[in-house]
């Protein structure tokens, strides 16, 4: 938001600036699918040593825990700037933006101590072990088994969808700890140990062909008591602090630029009625995508601008993902129809603009999924914002283990 | 929403003159009780990242959402649109005139109050709500915008204080045939300062003292300013989809008429015209989005239908969670063009089409799936549904429909990514 910073905020982006010129990295390994996992572990390691040692990683957490003691705004204006540059992958997300922020607030005085700096300075990576089989979207139902004996729990039991498990050092695990109780209430959350025999990571080849989330299998693994981050049988409210920083992390404005790209290709591109950039058809979704784009823009703008102003985001920030991941698998088809029997073309050495449309196509069914299907995000805009009722549940009274289940 | 420190706008800031602009005949009361509360402008100025209306522009939007309910609630739309000798309401218009709003953005020196546009924005909101059937639009987004845009100095000083005591209704007549608004379609001709020529439909033409044409003298397009009650001037009531708001035929037979701005500036003041009123007709369409979808939630929650809430099915859930996406698309996109509008940006015709485009899909998804959501009780004429299915055509075409606008856009679009 060149358009009006104030001299405070203009003064921080030129600081931010220079420091980029001069720390950034210059070129890293891109991938062109959105859910390729391109991370290069080693380059990203390094990147946020570097931005945590000068004290732009965590910029709003305070210096004592390696943060930057900065406010909101530095942050999203130190993430603007951050964004021009090549990136090469953030696998700390999931980490600094949900799993320790929940350590922190949850976890005990000997944990904190233990895990906030490390992560900060990305020595340490983790991962969210939430989702099961049995519920994707319905986390509460988790089933893998935690049980206690003398102070040591036993886990058995199979998490699915876990983003980076496979390189991850530690996980935070919502566990079933009392199956005779309501779901909500007989669950239980702990940080685990990814490097434990006993974790057994296998990753999940997707539609698109990358492997990015995994199966995480846990066989016998021993747990301390002390591993448990908040009180037993009360995971449920433990879990939705993490996915409340979840809901708090800004993103960033979604397909922004993918109008243009369609444009650029139409140009190339001839139609039975003449060039293809002057179709009207093409030329009226163009623009729909276009608003869609620029209204999540700005809505982001009004989230930073809550931000701010030190209040609480409004449910606006709820619409990102529901339009951008519809945005993105629409463009990609309208595209790929430009390019007639040519679309069918994946290799980005003879596609159209190296594939780009051809990955988007395949990565698209994951992003309307992931992190939230747009049923999901549907029913929680009309409950939490709107305030209409829940469905009918039948799963809120009875003993966990009384459920009924598909298997 | 911030703008640039820009010397325009400097004027603007709230001061004293204002103060007393705004209280004016105690139409404004609490104003009197805020505004004087020296208001330390640094201290709102150094809040980072502003993308929302400002306390005082909310605290406007506040009393005049007040003053709507109070004085404009859907009996008053219901009193226009079932009689059909009237094509607004009188005692609203004197209404909203004493509070100040139709001179809102007018400087002072013209008699208005020396707002900015954010400002009328957060005023065209609140009148989108309530449906006002008022010629507000008309008179303040298309006739006070032309005047202040490309006005002489003489004509301001006898127009705009008029406009903003109330005294005068303005009307913009553009448009002859159906489909888009382009050179070719314009007909009217003026020789010698007289203008002759039909304009349909032209929106509150029925009541207007003052109309903006477009027309052409010796081959060129102009827009031309006609006093409505002079000799040559013939006027038609039309019958249309919103009878909450007037629209006529206007016949000129050799009526005078005074050019604003150059000869052969018609078409690029028309759109510069244009690009504003769409941007504060973004701003009513919102308003009534939301409303349309506050009626949807109210009746989802109230009516049952197989033992349980209809709100509670996913069916309407979902519905109106996508009603809910659109809206907030519309009010971002919307925000972005009240900036631009303000601050005189040159972003101002792709912000201002992304704003039309995004508010017109909006209020007319809004409106339509209200009166599905309601069932058979949305499609009576008792039940309020249709007032806004009808008023989101209303402000959908009456800048030129969507259709239009998405080309503008793009064309636009494609101007930048070639520079």
């Amino acid at each position: 938001m060149d358009f009006n910073d104030t001299a405070e905020e203009a003064a921080y982006r030129a600081q931010v600036r220079a420091w980029l010129e001069a720390n950034a990295p210059r070129s890293v390994a891109t991938s062109t699918d959105p859910l390729e996992d391109s991370t290069d572990l080693k380059a990203a390691r390094a990147w946020q040593r570097k931005k945590a040692e000068a004290g732009y990683a965590c910029i709003t957490w305070p210096k004592a825990w390696g943060g930057g003691g900065g406010a909101s705004w530095q942050s999203v204006i130190f993430g603007q700037e951050e964004a021009k540059f090549p990136n090469p992958g953030n696998p700390f997300a999931i980490g600094l933006g949900m799993c320790v922020p929940t350590v922190m607030t949850a976890g005990n005085d000997a944990d904190k101590e233990r895990f906030v700096k490390p992560a900060v300075l990305g020595e340490e990576i983790w991962c969210q072990l939430f989702s099961e089989p049995s519920g994707g979207s319905d986390a509460a139902a988790a089933r893998t088994r935690a049980v206690l004996d003398g102070d040591t729990w036993t886990i058995n039991g199979q998490k699915v969808w876990t983003s980076g498990a496979h390189y991850s050092d530690f996980g935070l695990l919502l566990a079933r700890t009392d199956p005779d109780v309501p779901k909500h209430k007989g669950l239980t959350m702990f940080w685990i140990d990814m490097k434990d025999p006993a974790v057994e990571v296998r990753p999940i080849h997707q539609m698109s062909g990358a492997s990015n989330f995994n199966e995480v299998y846990f066989t016998d693994l021993k747990i301390k008591d002390s591993q448990r981050v908040g009180g037993v049988g009360e995971g449920w409210r433990v879990a939705l602090i993490t996915l409340m920083n979840e809901r708090l992390s800004v993103g960033g404005g979604g397909s922004g630029s993918g109008h243009a790209r369609v444009l650029k290709l139409a140009s190339d591109i001839s139609t039975l009625a003449g060039p293809a950039a002057k179709d009207a058809g093409l030329r009226e979704k163009i623009a729909d995508w276009f608003v869609q784009a620029e209204g999540l823009k700005y809505t982001t703008f009004r989230t930073m601008t809550a931000l701010s102003r030190g209040q609480t985001p409004g449910p606006e920030s709820s619409i990102g993902k529901v339009v951008s991941a519809s945005l993105m698998q629409d463009m990609a088809n309208t595209a790929l129809e430009l390019e007639d029997q040519f679309g069918i073309i994946s290799d980005p050495a003879m596609a159209p603009l190296a594939a780009a449309f051809q990955s988007a196509l395949m990565g698209a069914p994951g992003m309307r999924i992931a992190g939230g299907t747009d049923e999901i995000l549907r029913n929680i805009i009309a409950e939490r914002v709107l305030g209409l009722p829940q469905d009918v549940r039948l799963d809120k009274v009875v003993a966990f283990k009384d459920i009924p289940s598909g298997r | 929403m911030r703008w640039p420190e820009q010397g325009r706008n400097d004027a603007r800031r709230r001061h004293p003159a204002t103060v007393r602009r705004l209280t004016r005949g105690q139409s404004f009361p609490a104003a009197k009780a805020r505004y004087p509360v020296a208001k330390d402008i640094r201290q709102e100025d150094a809040f980072p990242m502003d993308f929302d209306f400002s306390d005082d522009q909310k605290f406007l939007k506040t009393e005049a959402r007040k003053f709507l309910d109070a004085r404009c609630p859907v009996g008053v739309v219901r009193g226009v649109l079932d009689n059909s000798g009237k094509s607004y309401d009188e005692g609203l218009w004197k209404a909203v005139a004493e509070q100040g709003w139709l001179g809102a953005a007018i400087p002072e020196e013209f008699g208005g109050l020396g707002l900015g546009g954010i400002d009328l924005c957060a005023i065209a909101e609140e009148l989108g709500r309530a449906l006002a059937p008022i010629p507000f639009s008309s008179t303040v987004y298309f006739l006070a915008e032309a005047l202040m845009l490309a006005g002489s100095q003489a004509q301001k000083a006898r127009w705009l204080p008029k406009i903003a005591a109330g005294e005068v209704i303005g009307c913009f007549a553009t448009t002859e045939r159906p489909g888009t608004l382009t050179d070719a379609q314009v007909q009217a001709r003026v020789e010698n300062g007289r203008l002759t020529g039909v304009k349909i439909p032209v929106t509150d033409g029925d009541v207007a003292d003052l109309a903006v044409v477009l027309a052409r003298e010796s081959g060129r397009t102009g827009i031309y300013l006609v006093e409505l009650a002079g000799a040559g001037v013939e006027r038609e009531t039309l019958q249309t989809l919103d009878p909450t708001r007037g629209v006529a035929r206007l016949t000129f037979t050799g009526a005078a008429a005074e050019r604003l701005g150059e000869a052969g500036e018609g078409l690029s003041l028309a759109e510069a015209v244009l690009n504003r009123a769409a941007v504060l007709l973004a701003f009513e369409q919102v308003g009534g989005a939301d409303r349309a979808l506050e009626m949807a939630k109210a009746y989802a929650l109230e009516r049952y239908a197989f033992g349980r809430q209809i709100g509670s099915y996913q069916a309407i859930k979902h519905k109106l969670a996508d009603i809910y996406i659109k809206n907030e698309l519309a009010r971002s996109n919307a925000y972005f063009g009240a900036w631009a509008l303000d601050a005189g940006a040159g972003e101002l015709p792709v912000a201002a089409a992304a704003a039309r485009v995004a508010a017109c899909e909006a209020f007319w998804f809004a409106a339509k799936e209200n009166i599905q959501t309601h069932g058979g009780m949305g499609f009576t004429w008792d039940v309020d549904c249709h007032l806004f299915y009808r008023r989101a055509q209303q402000l959908g075409l009456v800048a030129g429909g969507a259709k239009a606008w998405k080309e503008r856009l793009v064309s636009q679009l494609e101007r930048r990514n070639a520079a």
